[in-house]
């Protein structure tokens, strides 16, 4: 069963003072996300992630279509105990402390009272704040406020989380942090669906990913299948101080560092190259091909439309 | 009661305690220890009168201003703060939001207004030296005063539903001010004739009639409030009060939280 079906899924907003014009924050949107699956929305800001998000989480109406969660229609009520969602730059009740923010969400999630304070010592034992658990929220930093609110998330232990910008304005440990907690609700099995910006940590964790720009889909692929695909080129590794002249002839893309040379050539001429190195005497390092990123199939995906609307202003 | 709306309605009781509403205690018990010090020491024969006039009205222009300043921000606080995201995105409904938001502060005022009353009777007891059967309708009137509050917690929030808090605030106090004018409005409206009558009358039915309320100096004088006015404030106020949040609610419920 999918966890979320986007069925043309569209929101404009009328903005102008005086005369109101609809401004289409997202266009029809169709996606299927399965159970299981961490899938990550990309797309700069301003595209349209937060909005599709509060769409998903019923936080706005949409203008058109609908959407399917766990197979239930998005109005369910049923829908958000099964679902937990870490909203862009959190802002809790600063006046509660960590722990009774936790005990109040599970209250309203619906967590039987002889649970909670179990559940809530679990989660803040997770996201590592047990010490904490007493300190009013106003006096915490900006990554603990951001494990406070991954934690209010899985607090139910919900089968989907939706998490907005989860990484977003925080320092390496904390990302990584961050990430695990991800890796983690993947081993438990949680369908997990978030929206970024920074590629890398796309890449590090998502099993597919939907790219949208200026609320329109301008792609959708698995990660593993979009970097894996080679690109008719190899990158060749070898001993040398400089680049020999019969490599330069070939068109190589060279590159000397030190003692080793970094030599980026077709793949049908990579006979030729490893003739040049063998009659020069050099020592091969590597040879391997040269592999799509997701950060070249992001910019592939956003560039053409950015091009044409270009073009044609 | 809903045990959503229960949960909502105690954080909001909780947030009014941690921002320290409740201190405004002192400032009344300050007033009204001063004035039952001061009105022992100069008047005669008038000091139960003065007492109950002063603890009374305090009561009210306390509780009114915390009911409009609190109200206004109930919910407008909360998508400003995006802290309602986390609570939306959990099985609550948003009328039922909206109505433990009502009942944490109305839960406040009323926590608030017993201690006053406390105080009250305790400054009638150092100018009257015993209470009287008479202190009876003093009671009468602070329920009366807790009404008040129901209907002005109620437009606070049914204005900050749509408008900024400034305005909420502005549309707020306006109607409390007309509404204790009332009775005066219905007069009014009865001697005009034409459209200006119609508007009169429009307007005189339409505002809430917090005149029918202001019994402060009848319990002062301790004269006998009829039944008949306790079952129609009653039934009044919470009718005038579930109308507010029905609106705010239909509001609410259609407000995209951008």
């Amino acid at each position: 069963m999918a966890a979320i079906e986007i069925l043309d899924l569209e929101k404009s907003y009328l903005v102008g003072f005086w005369r109101k014009r609809p401004k289409q924050a997202l266009r029809p949107l169709r996606l299927t996300i399965e159970e299981g699956e961490v899938f990550g929305f990309l797309g700069p800001n301003g595209a349209g992630k937060t909005t599709t998000l509060k769409l998903l989480m019923g936080l706005v109406t949409p203008t058109a279509g609908t959407a399917r969660i766990l197979g239930m229609d998005i109005d369910d009520p049923r829908v958000k105990a099964q679902t937990g969602f870490l909203p862009e730059q959190p802002y809790f009740y600063d006046y509660l402390t960590a722990q009774e923010l936790l005990t109040y969400y599970a209250q309203l999630s619906g967590v039987p009272a002889k649970e909670r304070s179990r559940r809530v010592a679990e989660m803040l034992e997770r996201v590592g704040l047990t010490d904490s658990a007493r300190t009013q929220l106003r006096k915490f930093s900006k990554g603990m406020l951001q494990r406070v609110g991954l934690a209010q998330a899985i607090l139910h232990d919900p089968k989907l989380v939706f998490l907005d910008e989860p990484m977003s304005g925080l320092d390496p440990m904390g990302r990584r942090e961050v990430r695990e907690m991800i890796q983690q609700m993947r081993n438990e099995g949680k369908t997990v669906f978030f929206s970024t910006h920074i590629l890398s940590d796309a890449e590090a964790l998502c099993d597919r990913v939907a790219i949208i720009h200026q609320g329109e889909l301008r792609g959708v692929g698995a990660v593993a299948h979009l970097t894996s695909q080679t690109q008719g080129k190899v990158e060749i590794i070898f001993c040398a101080q400089s680049v020999p002249a019969a490599l330069k002839n070939l068109g190589v893309e060279a590159r000397v560092s030190g003692d080793m040379v970094n030599a980026v050539v077709e793949e049908e001429k990579q006979d030729a190259a490893l003739e040049i190195l063998q009659r020069e005497h050099l020592r091969l390092i590597s040879l391997t091909p040269v592999r799509s990123s997701l950060e070249e199939y992001y910019i592939q995906k956003l560039r053409p439309r950015e091009n044409g609307k270009g073009a044609g202003a | 009661m809903n045990s959503r709306i229960g949960y909502v309605a105690f954080n909001t009781f909780r947030e009014a305690v941690r921002d320290r509403v409740l201190y405004n205690l002192v400032a009344f018990a300050v007033l009204l220890s001063g004035a039952a010090i001061l009105v022992g020491e100069i008047s005669i024969d008038i000091e139960r009168l003065v007492v109950v006039n002063l603890g009374l009205t305090a009561v009210s222009l306390f509780g009114v201003v915390i009911a409009i300043f609190m109200g206004i921000g109930l919910v407008s606080k909360e998508i400003e703060k995006r802290t309602l995201y986390t609570v939306l995105s959990r099985p609550v409904r948003r009328w039922e939001f909206v109505v433990g938001k009502f009942f944490g502060l109305t839960g406040t005022l009323v926590v608030n207004t017993f201690c006053m009353a406390i105080g009250v009777f305790l400054a009638l007891l150092y100018v009257a030296h015993k209470f009287e059967r008479a202190d009876l309708w003093v009671l009468v009137a602070l329920y009366f005063i807790v009404l008040q509050f129901l209907i002005v917690c109620a437009l606070a929030l049914f204005f900050s539903s749509f408008s900024t808090p400034l305005m909420s605030a502005i549309f707020t106090f306006a109607l409390f001010v007309i509404g204790s004018l009332a009775e005066d409005l219905r007069g009014f409206a009865r001697i005009t004739q034409g459209v200006t009558g119609a508007l009169a009358t429009a307007i005189a039915y339409l505002v809430p009639n917090f005149s029918a309320f202001n019994i402060i100096n009848q319990a002062a004088h301790g004269d006998a409030v009829p039944g008949r006015l306790i079952l129609y404030n009653t039934v009044y106020a919470l009718l005038y009060s579930a109308m507010a949040i029905s609106g705010a609610v239909l509001i609410f419920q259609r407000r995209n939280l951008k």
